[in-house]
């Protein structure tokens, strides 16, 4: 099953698959984490039974999320060396290390306290269950700080010499891991989980509220998540223009691509609203343009010179078409989303923030728009970064193992396969999830989960009034 | 036998591989034991033993996965892509089973079909570790730093013998888990389960013994060459002791020996696969020296390692004390 392709562009096309399903859970299992704990931290100093049900909701559906996370990740940590041996073999003394530190201090972390996250309060009352909690919830930031710092390295390396293998070797840990696009990349990726986890979250109050305006317990999570969406949304767009200005100074070529100048524009870039990249003619059809403001976004300045593609080797540009339209798609979905932390402002300031009905249908409506941007910019700087792996010194075609196009392209089938069926059905049960009302005293039948491991001799009983459900519920 | 770096991450890549075979082993021996409990409340109870650790016990492969890129790339490099297709049906049959764990609480009606992917997801994934394991004892061949072989090179008599003994040595240990972690009826059965599959990995790890010494030279020297042939009689003296005592404990009602007794058949074998290794990471082809990343790279992971191991003992022991003795058979069900 090779269809024709190269082993190369199946074995792109593989890494994409998989890293777009992983991505998608941990995007907003961070979110999630931090959510859960704030919840926690609430109960724990008003003693609001409202907020001890909001934790017990979203647990539930954090652990499904979470578990989806695991299995797609350890894919992972194995793919490099099944379909990017030589990579590995190159880049994996500096990359290594960083998703070595990712495993010890982030994933074991994560892994070991989460048991008594979900399933310990009882146990180890509510202090330990605290910190458990928290543990989790730092867990998914440090994580997500190293792998964003490997990432950026391959963005930006630093802090490394080449051997006469060609092989890279770290010199400096200190410059490999803060390289030049490390603090812009961190603070844009776990911000946007955080909007991706509050964007979720508002919908899912919002769709209650519809259903029920009275509900208090929707009513909290709506307010929190409309609170997030007016106070990060307009520092991830400030966050955003500085990651983009960092891009510039060190790939400019994937910025040229991201606004679609086959062009250099020694006076002043127009903004291209909208085209059609013709990469074959090398210019952009159908154009839409604003005169030089791509240069006052990018340089501050109307008249300020910006590079285009032509300015580069074709064999270093990297593709237009996937960079120019995901980028606008994620730039877009920003405004949006500052447009319903804008609205929500209004409303709260009118008090019409839980009987809005418009307000919450289009909270309703933005429910998966983290997700889409959260890919969109993956994308935008992943396709951005061809054809390198390691940007400027390892090209993606010298980086693959030597596989035979048809086993990669039997595991990619199988991966497609065996990922739609699991994760369509975890995603249809999460929909499940999401449709419980929030309500308290109330069992649900869904909220039935693995109640794990009460002693009958050691330990204080593990009876956890509120996440009940399953006792009801005879099998 | 030196101190240096390499030797010392081998070390700990050889520890957290043992770690995750013992820890996963026994999650995944309950998987597989799954199609022999077939009432629903048996195996809500079997996979509430299993599911505040699961998660923690599988992070010791990425561990392995992840450490093994940073400090020994090249053997990363060319093990899997040899192993490429057992690898990859593990990682599936490890998706299917780490998803059912949730998915089954999430539906009435499908809850079966995540009980099936629980079993064969589990048995998938023994089976290719044990096959891999068989392969890489065989031996890789590699040229130039990179995979030199075919596709199928992995498949053979020998590596279907190991994926065999590892699935059974698996189910070992996830029946006298359960004989640890359940009373009743279900204690009972995984003792006569136990018993079994007890009798089933002596006899797989005998012949997996007899065998491997004739694959290759150097497992010869090693086992039949003096001083080093003092092993020979040192590990099966202990896998006997072992064997003993599961026998003793499975006959003498004894919860926690018989689960001690097979993580003892495991080091033990564990132990017996690294003397025939050493000083190879890839028998025959790559040896620890030669394979290890650059001094930066070991020094600095190691630094972390030194402190964060220990610690991750100490919470993960922690975790398995806040859930320590039986389960409950009635709770969640009244």
């Amino acid at each position: 099953m090779d269809f024709g392709q190269t082993a190369e562009l199946l074995a792109r096309i593989q890494f994409a698959f998989t890293v777009s399903f992983h991505f998608i859970f941990p995007a907003f299992s961070i979110g999630t984490a931090s959510y859960l704990a704030v919840l926690n931290a609430l109960w724990l100093w008003k003693r609001d039974p409202a907020y001890l049900k909001l934790f017990e909701y979203w647990k539930t559906i954090f652990a499904v999320t979470f578990g989806m996370g695991v299995v797609s990740g350890i894919v992972m940590s194995y793919q490099f060396g099944t379909n990017w041996a030589v990579f590995s073999d190159k880049a994996g003394a500096v990359v290594g290390p960083l998703m070595g530190y990712e495993v010890l201090t982030a994933f074991f972390l994560e892994a070991g306290f989460l048991g008594i996250a979900l399933f310990g309060r009882k146990r180890v009352g509510d202090g330990l269950h605290m910190v458990a909690v928290a543990m989790v919830a730092i867990g998914t930031l440090i994580s997500a700080t190293w792998i964003t710092s490997a990432n950026s390295w391959m963005q930006t390396p630093a802090g490394f010499s080449i051997n006469d293998d060609g092989i890279f070797i770290p010199e400096d840990w200190w410059a490999i891991i803060f390289n030049p696009s490390f603090p812009y990349r961190v603070t844009h990726t776990v911000l946007a989980a955080f909007l991706t986890t509050a964007f979720a979250v508002g919908a899912v109050g919002a769709w209650h509220l519809l259903k029920d305006r009275s509900n208090r317990q929707a009513r909290i999570m709506f307010s929190m998540a409309m609170w997030m969406a007016a106070i990060v949304t307009p520092i991830q767009i400030f966050v955003g223009d500085q990651h983009g200005l960092n891009t510039l100074e060190h790939q400019p070529a994937k910025i040229a691509a991201m606004e679609g100048h086959f062009e250099s524009h020694p006076d002043g870039a127009p903004l291209i609203l909208f085209g059609i990249p013709n990469e074959a003619a090398e210019r952009m059809d159908y154009a839409l343009e604003i005169p030089k403001l791509s240069s006052l976004i990018l340089k501050h300045d109307l008249n300020a010179p910006l590079q285009g593609l032509k300015d580069f080797p074709p064999d270093a540009r990297p593709p237009v078409l996937i960079p120019f339209f995901a980028f606008r798609v994620m730039v877009g979905l920003g405004f949006l989303m500052l447009g319903i932390g804008l609205w929500s402002l209004w409303a709260r300031w009118r008090k019409s923030l839980y009987t809005n009905g418009w307000l919450h249908r289009a909270a309703l409506a933005m429910g998966p728009s983290g997700f889409v941007a959260v890919l969109a910019g993956w994308y935008t700087t992943e396709v951005g970064r061809q054809p390198y792996t390691v940007y400027g010194f390892l090209r993606t075609s010298e980086s693959l193992s030597p596989v035979d196009a048809p086993a990669v392209g039997t595991s990619l089938v199988a991966f497609v396969v065996v990922y739609f069926l699991v994760f369509g059905a975890g995603v249809f049960y999460l929909f499940r999830l999401f449709r419980r009302p929030p309500i308290l005293d109330e069992d649900h039948e869904l909220d039935r989960g693995p109640h794990r491991a009460a002693g009958i001799n050691p330990g204080p009983a593990q009876e956890d009034t509120i996440r009940a459900g399953g006792e009801t519920d005879a099998v | 036998m030196p101190f240096d770096l390499p030797t010392v991450w081998a070390g700990i890549i050889a520890f957290a591989v043992l770690a995750y075979v013992i820890l996963d082993g026994f999650d995944l021996g309950v998987g597989i034991l799954f199609p022999l409990f077939p009432k629903r409340h048996d195996r809500d109870v079997m996979t509430n033993s299993i599911a505040p650790v699961w998660d923690g016990n599988e992070t010791w492969l990425v561990l392995g996965g992840g450490g093994l890129m940073a400090v020994f790339p090249v053997v990363y490099a060319t093990v899997l892509p040899a192993l490429y297709m057992p690898i990859i049906v593990m990682l599936l049959g490890l998706v299917f089973r780490g998803v059912a764990f949730e998915f089954r609480w999430r539906t009435q009606r499908g809850s079966i079909w995540w009980d099936v992917g629980f079993f064969v997801g589990s048995t998938l994934a023994a089976l290719m570790q044990g096959i891999a394991l068989g392969a890489l004892v065989q031996g890789i061949r590699i040229a130039d730093r990179s995979y030199a072989g075919g596709w199928w090179d992995w498949l053979s008599p020998f590596s279907i013998l190991t994926g065999l003994a590892v699935t059974v040595g698996y189910a070992l240990l996830g029946a006298t888990w359960l004989n640890l972690k359940t009373s009743g009826e279900i204690q009972a059965r995984a003792r006569r389960i136990a018993m079994v599959a007890g009798g089933a990995t002596l006899v797989l790890i005998g012949v997996v013994s007899l065998w491997s010494p004739f694959i290759n030279e150097i497992y010869f020297e090693r086992w039949f060459r003096w001083p080093t042939a003092f092993f020979s009689a040192f590990v099966p003296t202990l896998l006997a002791a072992c064997a003993f005592a599961l026998w003793h404990g499975l006959t003498t009602d004894k919860h926690l020996q018989p689960f001690l007794a097979a993580l003892g058949l495991f080091v033990l074998s564990f132990a017996g696969l690294g003397i025939s290794f050493y000083p190879y990471m890839v028998p025959g082809a790559l040896t620890i020296a030669e394979s290890a990343a650059p001094e930066s790279s070991l020094a600095f992971l190691l630094v972390g390692a030194a402190v964060l191991v220990p610690t991750i003992l100490a919470y993960t022991g922690y975790a398995y004390w806040v859930f320590r003795g039986k389960i409950d058979p009635e709770e969640g069900y009244h």
